[in-house]
């Protein structure tokens, strides 16, 4: 038996956390470290870092970001966002993270999953979808650019592909359902999760503990669910989300 | 007491460094056996394909030098791996061959394969008091046919009982991370500490 996994995910921009997060007992609401710390404590199986920055040295900060995060704490994590080679890969790896997210470098490049996987194993490179319903396909397309770019790629094909690449474990967000709370997309979900044999994470929507229960149990199963605003203001906690999933006989942590 | 962490150019050194050094234990990594011969004991982490890592350890003679250590040696994730017989992984590969055993792939018609995720742990024999028994797995080979008198730990993925402790003289291997594995993942690591200071 595997556990349900709970991922925080934490925007990261010139190596601070932006979202503007204000925790009681954190003096500093930007310092990765310092979250990354708080989201263990509450039971986070483990944590995304999802660099932002639109520069070279930004991208150079979020090494270190990994490195003292790496040193502080012994959970694992992710990190997404800027990674383009596989020169990047190694150097977020060797800095301490589990796994890289990849999301259009592996549009432009497919090589990238299929390099990355052999030098590092499949298990540490995850393909990051952000898919949207398209009423003219008829169905979930890959979109990139926040969603406002349509790709050629249904997402069923592309979870397909780069899992027959080397991608480890899909990061699947549903760009229909991000940042409105209403809950994670699961007909998506289901559909993904169904056309291959790696693990999904399901981002995007999540609104309250019964929306995780929702994506990770019944028809849909997927193996872990993605959220981050409504940790960082509070609205519920990873700690309130896996009380509620044990108490419905979830497998938990 | 100086761990030497083998770096033979596979995986994620940084992690189990800091995770001995919070423990505050000593330790410094090394590539090649004179400067290895200074520790106390071993470890060998590794995070990728098993021929790789096999292939690299051959290079620079490591080879041996593990297999023939009478000091501890601590093998994690794909170091655990290494220490057995035979893997399936890529091409069939011979390893070092220190416990029984060989690694297999997980059946990806029946599972999610990678296995990757937080596993109760099912002792075999006594070896750590924790509050815990979950620790973080992140693999898609792991070890069959080992001796049932070599396994301390092990983790139900599936159908599968999947080797996660295993310990063979003064050879030990731990399928997951301890050094991402939370409370568990410290008590074991100081538990291997324990036995090297004896």
């Amino acid at each position: 038996m595997v556990t349900k996994r709970i991922i925080p995910c934490l925007d990261v921009k010139d190596g601070r956390v932006v979202k503007g997060i204000q925790f009681e007992g954190l003096r500093d609401a930007g310092d990765p470290v310092a979250l990354a710390k708080y989201y263990d404590e509450q039971g986070a199986d483990e944590l995304v870092f999802l660099d932002i920055s639109a520069s070279h040295e930004g991208r150079a900060t979020m090494v270190d970001v990994v490195r003292e995060t790496a040193k502080a704490l012994a959970i694992p994590f992710t990190v997404g966002g800027g990674i383009r080679t596989v020169e990047d890969i190694e150097r977020i790896l060797r800095a301490g993270a589990d796994k890289v997210s990849v999301n259009t470098a592996a549009l432009d490049n497919p090589s990238l999953l299929t390099e990355g996987a052999k030098k590092f194993g499949a298990q540490c490179i995850v393909i990051a979808i952000d898919a949207k319903y398209s009423e003219e396909d008829q169905t979930w397309m890959v979109y990139t650019h926040g969603g406002r770019n349509k790709t050629t790629w249904a997402v069923v094909d592309w979870a397909k592909e780069a899992t027959r690449l080397g991608a480890g474990e899909i990061l699947l967000t549903s760009m229909n359902r991000d940042g409105e709370k209403s809950g994670f997309d699961l007909a998506v979900t289901r559909a993904v999760r169904e056309a291959v044999t790696v693990p999904v994470i399901a981002s995007g929507g999540a609104g309250s503990a019964e929306d995780f229960y929702q994506v990770l149990t019944g028809d849909v199963q997927a193996d872990a669910a993605l959220a981050a605003s409504i940790f960082h203001y509070k609205e519920t906690s990873v700690a309130e989300v896996k009380s509620y999933l044990r108490n419905k006989g979830v497998d938990i942590r | 007491m100086n761990i030497g962490i083998i770096d033979y150019g596979m995986g994620n050194l940084f992690s189990v460094a800091e995770a001995i050094k919070r423990l505050g234990c000593d330790y410094f990594i090394a590539g090649d056996s004179t400067t290895l011969a200074q520790a106390d004991a071993l470890i060998l982490p590794g995070v990728g394909a098993f021929p790789d890592a096999m292939h690299k350890l051959k290079a620079s003679k490591l080879d041996m030098f593990i297999a023939q250590q009478t000091k501890p040696v601590l093998g994690i994730c794909l170091g655990m791996q290494l220490l057995f017989e035979f893997s399936e992984e890529v091409q069939p590969t011979s390893g070092l061959g220190v416990i029984n055993g060989q690694i297999t792939k997980f059946d990806a018609s029946a599972l999610r394969v990678p296995h990757i995720g937080w596993s109760e742990l099912t002792w075999h024999k006594p070896y750590v008091e924790s509050t815990t028994d979950f620790v973080y797995f992140v693999h898609s080979f792991y070890a069959t046919q080992t001796n049932e008198a070599d396994i301390v730990a092990s983790a139900q993925y599936g159908d599968v009982q999947v080797p996660a402790v295993v310990q063979y003289a003064n050879f030990t291997g731990m399928q997951f991370h301890p050094e991402k594995s939370g409370e568990l993942g410290k008590q074991l690591l100081k538990r291997w500490l324990k036995d090297v200071a004896k």
